[in-house]
């Protein structure tokens, strides 16, 4: 209709198709449809393979291989190719920007992993792996970001890159980054996020310009922010013993420039899980703040990132997670053990910040 | 279907003429090449590097882009120099429709004038995130005509992101992707693009048909993703158990998460077989000992028992044992709603609201189209501007929430009842009987077992 509607009036504007979610059946590995909701179990027959049996006695193998998610179009069609030549011609992506190749044939998955290893893609993030960090845009392309997601997860995923291609953890380990307070990049045994430290800096020139001002004064999560004319003109002012420096008017008000080279810096928090398995789904809690924000490789982040990573590695029973295997061993020790420092800092300010307290006469020494 | 004739089309040689006066820039341009020599060090190491991506498009000298993302790199090379980001918002969007496109717009354009629009289009992808090579070589095409070349799959939000490109080119493109059946997804107060796990297509854990759910909800609503008039974003999200791999508890508005009823089913040939294979012991510390709710037991002759009353369906069991362990066959899902982030009151997980709802037959899925409309429904016309619902559920509490959508309190809603006596409780005799009535009993509870 709408398309008959722009071959016979090219000026006037196209009306769109309101297709929505596309039907993923049309995209679907041919096994996959067959046997839609009919699968048996499966196998992980190496780091980076999977193995799904239907009831029906068919089986379909899946590939799974690292990306660097924002991906140029040689780098997929490079994708396309391995999946045309070698594969079956289908493959998925995995909510962590892995991609999986699948295929009905067991003697094509050797090829499909020489193939994807050639051209530099790491087969693995299965089972008990350090997956993809689950990340989000940065400076690439966000409009708030105070640091580029992109270079931190390319770092860290150089450093994790064996365990990415192994299943050699307690559980699987799920790494998220977020270029902002806002946390694009959501929960994670490990969280690598950005903080900022000090209240915006203000342009009062365009402030009345620029920004709504009572959504700005309604935006801020401690009500530090009041109209006010400055210069003769009006704009915000912030209380600046009350701001807790998140960020949150950044956004519907630019010139509250919240970013600072030196004053942006990287906090790493521990033990989220989305998964209900055996504990109920858990936010991070911080480990440490004040990181440099320190392009192109953020050592110091890395290095962190190490030592707790292996730390959990050594102490933890196979199946806890990062925040189990801390509660088991208590937060004492898993400041000694990562050699962080707990600061007062640590202690929750925030609405039912008692709850987070430890109100009981349980004690580790 | 011109546009449908021309992505058909792409390999004769007449296309490349049209290919010219399209995209974001001329195809063989001039330019000298920025500098990148922080962006650089991204490139050695053993994960595939987005620099080297950015820089084969730069070097793309026949591509309409070649010298937009040298533009590109030369700003986020000065980012990474002074680490800061130079993006802001503005107004974009395609004909008919008022969100789906992030306008990005540079604050040193002067300096990098040929990126200084970069827009990004968010594209709904399949439910589950399904392709075959030939769309996903179409959408590279597409994007190769009028935008940057560059593609993420995907956002955390769930979209396929098409980076880059002028505001011209974000009409342009989106006409091709729509002709090939692609949509824009929410933006800004809007219904948002939602995710899906893999499930059905490929996963015996898979308790309902994600795709389904998710379609169904997502298509009844696709007004309300095109054209934001919510108070604040609106997200649904579809996991088929509860292992969540799309993280729907935190991070949706409403979450969809598959469960059983009736009794896991065990095979115990295969338990004896990985008590065999790991020992006791192991068995003892790793399945029994992790059951949260200490409902798995090992018998002496190597079989499991379980006490189904007290399971919670968290998966462990299952996930560690997963040829000898398999959820019920009376399947359906649960529905928690509230889950968020930091802003504004703090992190919420989602909240358990339908414990246990069948999702079979059409009328179910009926059902849960008309819960999830009421959902929104409600959130339009109660939540303040920038609240998302489970800051409203916390501003009003969740009796009030129920009663708005005519849901009986259940035990599961809760870790334990209020400890907290500052409440009136006139009318809890009243309550009380309803409650009973519900579970079909008569009277006061006491009745029933009296009848027996």
């Amino acid at each position: 209709m709408s398309q008959g509607a722009a071959t016979q009036a090219p000026p006037k504007k196209r009306t769109p198709i309101e297709s929505g979610v596309p039907d993923p059946k049309k995209f679907m590995h041919p096994v996959m449809v067959k046997n839609y909701g009919q699968w048996a179990y499966h196998e992980r027959p190496r780091p980076g393979v999977l193995r799904h049996v239907a009831k029906s006695g068919d089986e379909i193998y899946t590939v799974r291989a690292g990306t660097q998610r924002q991906m140029d179009v040689y780098t997929i069609r490079r994708l396309c190719d391995i999946a045309d030549n070698v594969g079956d011609g289908f493959v998925r992506f995995t909510t962590r920007s892995n991609i999986e190749y699948l295929t009905s044939s067991f003697e094509k998955v050797p090829a499909l992993i020489k193939a994807l290893n050639d051209a530099g893609f790491p087969v693995g993030g299965t089972g008990n792996s350090v997956s993809m960090i689950s990340h989000t845009q940065g400076w690439l392309h966000c409009d708030i970001p105070g640091t580029d997601a992109s270079g931190v997860v390319k770092s860290l995923m150089d450093m994790l890159h064996k365990e990415f291609i192994t299943e050699d953890m307690p559980n699987r380990v799920r790494i998220t980054t977020s270029c902002c307070q806002i946390n694009c990049g959501g929960q994670g045994d490990i969280a690598i996020n950005v903080q900022y430290t000090k209240p915006p800096k203000i342009n009062h020139d365009i402030v009345a310009n620029v920004c709504e001002r009572p959504a700005v004064v309604a935006r801020c999560p401690v009500a530090a922010i009041r109209p006010a004319m400055v210069n003769g003109k009006p704009s915000l002012e912030v209380d600046e013993k009350k701001c807790v420096c998140c960020g949150a008017c950044y956004p519907p008000c630019p010139p509250m420039q919240i970013n600072g080279a030196d004053s942006t810096k990287i906090a790493i928090w521990v033990g989220g899980k989305h998964s209900n398995a055996r504990s109920r789904p858990t936010f991070h809690k911080l480990a440490v703040a004040n990181l440099p924000n320190n392009p192109p490789r953020w050592p110091e982040v890395e290095e962190i990132v190490r030592k707790i990573l292996y730390a959990y590695k050594a102490g933890a029973k196979d199946w806890e997670r990062m925040g189990e295997w801390i509660e088991r061993i208590g937060w004492p020790r898993f400041f000694d053990e990562t050699g962080l420092a707990f600061t007062k800092h640590h202690l929750d300010t925030w609405t039912g910040a008692r709850h987070t307290m430890n109100m009981s006469a349980h004690v580790r020494f | 279907m011109q546009i449908a004739t021309r992505v058909g089309a792409t390999k004769g040689k007449d296309v490349m003429t049209e290919v010219k006066k399209e995209g974001v820039g001329t195809p063989g341009a001039k330019f000298d090449k920025r500098p990148t020599p922080k962006l650089d060090e991204l490139e050695g190491g053993p994960w595939p590097s987005f620099v080297t991506g950015l820089k084969r498009l730069r070097d793309s000298e026949d591509k309409p882009y070649a010298e937009y993302m040298n533009d590109l790199l030369g700003q986020l090379e000065h980012s990474y120099e002074n680490r800061l980001g130079y993006w802001k918002g503005g107004t974009v969007s395609v004909f008919g429709y008022g969100g789906g496109i992030i306008p990005r717009f540079s604050e040193v354009g002067d300096k990098f004038p040929k990126s200084k629009e970069f827009h990004t289009l968010r594209v709904m992808p399949p439910a589950g995130y399904h392709y075959d090579t030939k769309t996903l070589r179409q959408m590279c095409d597409i994007w190769e005509r009028h935008g940057s070349g560059l593609i993420a799959f995907h956002g955390q939000s769930g979209d396929i992101m098409f980076q880059g490109t002028t505001t011209d080119g974000c009409q342009k493109a989106f006409d091709e992707l729509n002709e090939i059946g692609f949509d824009l997804g929410g933006a800004g107060p809007a219904l948002r693009t939602s995710m899906s796990c893999v499930g059905h297509a490929r996963c015996e854990m898979s308790m309902y048909d994600e795709p389904r759910a998710h379609r169904t909800i997502l298509n009844d609503n696709v007004s309300e993703i095109h054209r934001p008039a919510l108070p604040y974003k609106f997200k649904f999200k579809f996991s088929g158990c509860a292992n969540d791999c799309v993280n729907a508890i935190h991070r949706a508005d409403f979450a969809v998460i598959g469960t059983w009823r009736d009794d896991i089913k065990i095979n115990q040939d295969e338990v004896r077989a990985y008590v065999e294979q790991q020992g006791r012991k192991y068995v003892i510390d790793h399945v029994v000992a992790m059951c949260p709710t200490r409902a798995v037991s090992l018998n002496d002759d190597n079989t499991l028992e379980i006490d189904n009353k007290s399971c919670v369906r968290c998966m462990h069991c299952i996930n560690v044992m997963h040829k000898a362990l398999a959820p019920g066959d009376d399947r359906g899902i649960s529905v928690l709603i509230g889950g968020k982030r930091a802003l504004k009151i703090g992190d919420l997980m989602g909240t358990m609201i339908v414990p246990f709802m069948k999702l079979e037959t059409d009328e179910d899925y009926d059902k849960l189209r008309e819960f999830a409309r009421n959902c929104i429904d409600f959130f339009a016309e109660n939540a303040l501007e920038h609240e998302r619902i489970g800051e409203t559920l916390d501003r009003i509490g969740l009796p009030a929430f129920l009663s708005a959508l005519g849901i009986d309190p259940d035990p599961n809603m809760v870790k334990h009842p209020r400890t907290s006596c500052y409440v009136r409780t006139d009318d809890f005799t009243d309550e009380a009987e309803k409650y009973f009535a519900r579970k079909g009993l008569k009277k006061d509870g006491s009745a029933a077992e009296a009848a027996e």
